[in-house]
């Protein structure tokens, strides 16, 4: 990796308290995301996954990137600059270069306006036009891009649209803006499959179109594998493995990540589950997670005396694969 | 093999001031002793609506215009609402949608499995409390869930504390809708294992409804596909996924990525609305293969191989 990288996540950790109203009650600490640190390299574009079951935090490291949550410890930089003063300073400049996709395509949406209405105002905020038929221009433009067509769409109002469409339109607001990297998060799950792979990959030809780089959030491996070029684990707030794509599948490292992909459900009745999951094993999410040591040694197979004592460091173990696990360091 | 339930024609309704809503319009199928049986299809569909009409479960506005549901030889329709309880629960079991939510958060698990059974069955408490442990340990529960709190389980817990329940008296059908959706894939394999054990173990019939394709192909014997409110296909797990006929289930199948797939195709176009079904087959408008009939005529589900049903203008007349 030569050079500064696009995205930098350094040691980031945020805790949510719970409860404790008044102090009275004591409450709980949830360490949401715990000393979490990647980067994404800025000479070239890539599509990274970020992979976790629900409460692994990955939610919440989308909307630290995005300035929606401030992180409790550790920095996120954005070319070398601190992505919170940035965003304090010069907000547009900012969500120029990074796009949020979200989960729910209904959401972003004013029931009462036309959908125009959301890429006419990105159109003049980011200043991309100077007149109302050089804006009509550049919308036509942009969803002719994408395979849709401007005259079904444009001037319904965002109900009579589905939710592919409504996503699909949000990727024609990605086109308009170009920025160089996009947040991701989940932007599938509310799609029916027959659409979905229409739009991932359209999302993923925004990496050749745009030479955009994407932060994939999902808990679904099938997908990650099939867009992503890379991957990283993250299980109870910490990352547990991080590296190209194939290599994981094919030999995942982390025991978590083993236990993931062997629970995936593949899409061919040929190749069913070959054991039978433990269903004594499998309990609730605060009891699964370790206090100390290792977040995941409370169902490690392999776990040993040091992974419920110690931290495991977090190490490159071969070129471009790191891995946070005792049996490697 | 004799059908343990047949659906015939089946049509589920709902009035609004714009017109009928029609999101089952005429299904039928049949499923077997002993099979774990898939229906699936996408949002909008009429996968959950087609099991509220097989369990009589449709509330105003909705109605059922017509149809037959015959289990075990008797028409569930044609039932009086007593008689229906006593086949309800005992030899027809519902794990419904979001079932984890269905429980009372302020009642310990126990009484709540203990009520249920209580009401369906003339056992005493002491049974019914000695049953319910016994189909905790069933599902892979500890003991101790029994004394607790919905709060104090996992949502796979809780859904495994539904299961546990529905399948107390041995039913000779369960019928799960959307069984694994918002559990984490760890718990869903276990779920998933869990249904197909009740086929392998008690010999029952599960009858599985979701979108998941994945999950179907882990579990399921049989698979019949829905779309816009009819079933269009229905054929052994294999021949779906191996050699799809209908142009909606080889987009379906085509569309689904997994790690083996180098690259994945959507279906181009929308979902029709159940307001207004597009004339002929419903997937004209979206399928490539379309001719002009297809507009005009409805395919009726033909039997084109033993046991492999589709319908289709293009699989003809033989």
């Amino acid at each position: 990796m030569m050079g500064e990288p696009l995205l930098e996540l350094r040691d980031v950790t945020k805790i949510f308290k719970i409860g404790g109203g008044l102090g009275l009650l004591g409450g709980r600490i949830i360490r949401a995301v715990d000393s979490v640190s990647f980067t994404l390299p800025s000479d070239e574009s890539s599509i990274v996954a970020l992979v976790g079951e629900s409460g692994s935090g990955k939610t919440t490291i989308a909307k630290i990137i995005l300035g929606l949550l401030e992180a409790t410890s550790g920095e996120v930089l954005y070319k070398g600059r601190s992505v919170s003063e940035w965003i304090k300073k010069d907000k547009i400049g900012y969500f120029k270069e990074v796009q949020p996709i979200f989960q729910d395509p209904y959401g972003i949406y004013n029931p009462i306006y036309r959908i125009d209405r959301v890429l006419g105002i990105i159109i003049k905020k980011f200043n991309l036009a100077s007149s109302k038929s050089e804006a009509r221009d550049l919308i036509i433009k942009a969803m002719k891009d994408l395979g849709l067509r401007p005259e079904d769409l444009l001037g319904r109002y965002p109900h009579q649209l589905s939710g592919g469409e409504r996503q699909r339109f949000m990727l024609t607001r990605i086109l308009l803006i170009k920025p160089r990297l996009i947040i991701a998060d989940e932007p599938v799950s509310m799609i029916d499959v027959s659409l979905r792979a229409i739009f991932l990959n359209q999302l993923a030809s925004l990496k050749d179109k745009l030479g955009a780089s994407c932060l994939y959030i999902t808990h679904d491996l099938n997908i990650a594998s099939y867009i992503a070029d890379r991957i990283i684990v993250l299980c109870h707030g910490r990352i547990v493995e991080d590296g190209p794509k194939a290599e994981i599948i094919k030999d995942p490292l982390h025991p978590y990540t083993k236990t993931l992909l062997d629970a995936i459900p593949t899409p061919n009745p040929r190749q069913r589950w070959k054991e039978i999951a433990d269903l004594t094993k499998i309990e609730s999410f605060r009891k699964l997670k370790a206090e100390e040591g290792c977040i995941f040694s409370a169902r490690c197979p392999y776990a040993k005396e040091i992974c419920k004592a110690k931290v495991p460091p977090f190490v490159e173990v071969k070129p471009g694969r790191k891995v946070a696990c005792f049996l490697y360091a | 093999m004799k059908p343990l339930l047949e659906v015939n024609d089946l049509k589920v309704y709902y009035q609004s001031i714009w017109g009928n809503y029609k999101s089952v319009d005429g299904v039928s199928f049949k499923a077997y002793e002993n099979e774990v049986f898939s229906i699936a299809g996408e949002s909008g569909c009429g996968k959950s609506t087609l099991v509220d009409g097989i369990l009589r479960l449709v509330k105003p506005p909705g109605y059922i215009p017509s149809g037959q549901v015959i289990f075990e030889g008797v028409d569930l329709l044609k039932l009086s609402e007593e008689e229906l309880r006593k086949i309800r629960f005992k030899k027809l079991a519902y794990v419904p949608q979001g079932a984890m939510n269905s429980l009372n958060p302020v009642i310990r698990i126990e009484e709540q499995m203990i009520d249920a059974m209580l009401d369906h069955s003339d056992i005493d408490e002491e049974e019914a409390k000695n049953l319910s442990l016994s189909m905790l340990k069933e599902v892979g529960l500890p003991v101790e869930v029994a004394r607790m709190y919905p709060h104090e389980l996992s949502g796979g817990m809780k859904q495994r504390v539904i299961i546990a329940t529905a399948i107390a008296f041995k039913p000779k059908l369960v019928i799960a809708d959307e069984p694994t959706t918002a559990l984490d894939v760890v718990v869903q394999k276990g779920i998933l294992q869990l249904l197909r054990r009740l086929k392998e173990d008690y010999k029952m019939t599960v009858i599985v409804v979701s979108h998941d394709m994945a999950a179907h192909a882990q579990i399921a014997d049989r698979i019949a596909i829905m779309y816009a409110g009819k079933i269009i296909e229905i054929g052994s797990i294999y021949d779906i996924f191996e050699d799809p006929l209908h142009p909606y289930t080889k987009g379906l199948i085509s569309a689904i990525p997994s790690m083996s797939k180098k690259y994945v195709k959507g279906i181009p176009g929308l979902s029709p609305s159940p307001l207004n079904w597009p004339s002929g087959c419903r997937f004209h408008p979206r399928c490539s293969y379309a001719m002009d009939i297809c507009s005009k005529i409805e395919p009726e589900m033909k039997e084109v191989k033993p046991g492999r049903w589709v319908a289709c203008h293009l699989y003809g007349d033989k």
